[in-house]
């Protein structure tokens, strides 16, 4: 009401002009990401889905410590820890874990058990297409989680921790 | 005699077949380019290129619950919709889509009626849409909707002037008010060329005549939840958005039809430039719902009354100026 009209002449060239940018927009290629058939990668250390991992000679790494269990915030995780029978060891220390269940649902994938490990043995790898029909295939247990050769969760097998 | 019935009815039937099959594929259109405009890709799932899209929204909304809201005039409460979406319709009675034409030893023409006055049906039939909002939001008995249909329908007349002052200066400049005659009235230069005031004034109150961005604050979820529209849901829900968008394809055949000079054009067959410049005025209007931001209730109103209704006023007074001047075109 106070401008003049050519103030307001600028300004609704200025609108005008504006059709001019987004109508650019319209012939650069959409950043959208054809999910199934195209997928995102994922950084180095992403937290997917978790990994028992082995030592490169195919023993466990797993010593039944059950410090993951004491870490996890969500409490997710149940260990059920063995001896480990002398002539035929699962891992390198006394004891092994016999039973290991991680819950999906109660994760919530913060990586505290794989900070807490001290043989490296429990990682989070990249995968995370984890969807199920029931609850009760959302608990994954050890034949699920563990590797099924030294490697396959994506972490070096030499490594020490 | 019976066979131009038969003629007559047929052509209602393809123009009304026409429409909503027009219509269901602008919302496709619509969510396409805007999706374009923001740099993503709209739907293209459903159909190849989302062709089938429509259809499955269609069928969506026909299962949806047939529900009234408690304390709701049932009567009007149903009859509110029919009478959007009919008004909306109703104005494709009278748009040529093209010259006649000549089938089995017949002059067939390409429009429903050619009423001598159909510029001013064309304006009348927008305004009973009117009742359709009003009596949406009021018969909901729902606050947010009674002020929504308020604010709506004050937006729609209020816009309505600059709409039939624009249009007006057209009328001066083709000496008719029949739709056909405009458009011959263009043979030699569009319209936008001689009343370019005009033009801007009715595109701006085309907008405004919609419901559309910029001026969409009735129907802006974050401010009164639908508007008008909130306590409907399912079929009813569909007549509305079926009016809004008929209207804007409406808008665009008649911003064709006034100003781009109708279904003229060199040698492509009339009626397909007819389609192409409703379907370029439609894709601006989608253009400018990406890019303006909407425009303040009193912003919306200050416009229309104290700018716009003035400039109008102007182009009418110029133009009947200049035809005096210049004796009769």
């Amino acid at each position: 009401m106070v401008e003049t009209v050519s103030e307001r002449l600028r300004q609704a060239w200025k609108m005008v002009s504006g059709l001019g940018v987004i109508g650019q927009k319209m012939f650069r290629r959409p950043v959208t990401t054809r999910y199934p058939e195209e997928k995102t990668r994922v950084q180095e250390r992403f937290k997917g889905r978790h990994f028992l991992t082995l030592f490169a000679d195919g023993m466990e790494r797993c010593v039944g410590c059950e410090l993951c269990v004491i870490v996890c915030p969500s409490q997710s995780i149940y260990v059920k820890a063995a001896e480990n029978d002398p002539l035929e060891p699962h891992s390198k220390g006394e004891r092994y874990a016999e039973d290991f269940q991680i819950n999906m649902l109660r994760c919530i994938f913060c990586g505290f058990c794989e900070e807490a490990c001290p043989t490296g043995a429990i990682v989070l790898g990249h995968e995370y297409e984890l969807s199920g029909y029931t609850r009760g295939e959302l608990i994954y247990t050890k034949d699920r989680l563990q590797e099924k050769y030294p490697g396959e969760s994506g972490r070096d097998p030499h490594r020490e921790v | 005699m019976l066979v131009t019935l038969l003629i007559d009815v047929v052509r209602s039937l393809v123009f009304l077949v026409g429409v909503l099959t027009g219509f269901a594929y602008v919302t496709l259109l619509e969510r396409r380019l805007l999706a374009r405009f923001q740099l993503r890709i709209g739907p293209d799932r459903v159909g190849p290129l989302g062709l089938l899209q429509p259809l499955a929204d269609g069928i969506k909304l026909i299962f949806k619950e047939n529900f009234m809201p408690a304390g709701a005039d049932p009567i009007v409460y149903q009859t509110a919709p029919l009478i959007s979406a009919v008004a909306a319709l109703f104005v494709y009675a009278v748009i040529p889509l093209a010259p006649p034409i000549h089938l089995f030893g017949r002059e067939i023409p390409l429009y429903v009626a050619d009423v001598n006055v159909a510029i001013l049906l064309v304006l009348g039939a927008s305004s009973v849409g009117v009742y359709g909002i009003i009596l949406g939001g009021w018969s909901s008995n729902n606050k947010y909707a009674i002020l929504g249909g308020l604010r709506s329908s004050a937006q729609v007349i209020s816009y309505e002037l600059t709409l039939g002052l624009a249009v007006l200066g057209v009328v001066l400049v083709a000496n008719s008010l029949r739709l056909t005659d405009i458009v011959r009235a263009q043979s030699h230069v569009w319209f936008i060329v001689q009343q370019p005031l005009a033009f801007v004034l009715f595109m701006i109150a085309a907008f405004a005549e919609t419901n559309r961005a910029p001026f969409d604050l009735p129907e802006s979820e974050q401010e009164l939840i639908a508007g008008f529209q909130t306590e409907y849901g399912g079929f009813k829900f569909a007549m509305f958005y079926l009016a809004e968008y008929i209207g804007i394809i409406t808008m665009g055949a008649l911003v064709t039809t006034l100003f781009l000079g109708g279904w003229q054009g060199p040698w492509l067959p009339p009626i397909v430039w007819f389609l192409i410049k409703v379907f370029a005025v439609v894709c601006f209007f989608i253009l400018v719902r990406a890019t303006l931001p909407r425009l303040r209730y009193d912003q919306l109103m200050h416009l229309g009354w104290k700018v716009l209704i003035p400039l109008g006023i102007v182009n009418l007074a110029a133009t009947a100026a200049l035809i005096v001047w210049r004796g009769a075109p």
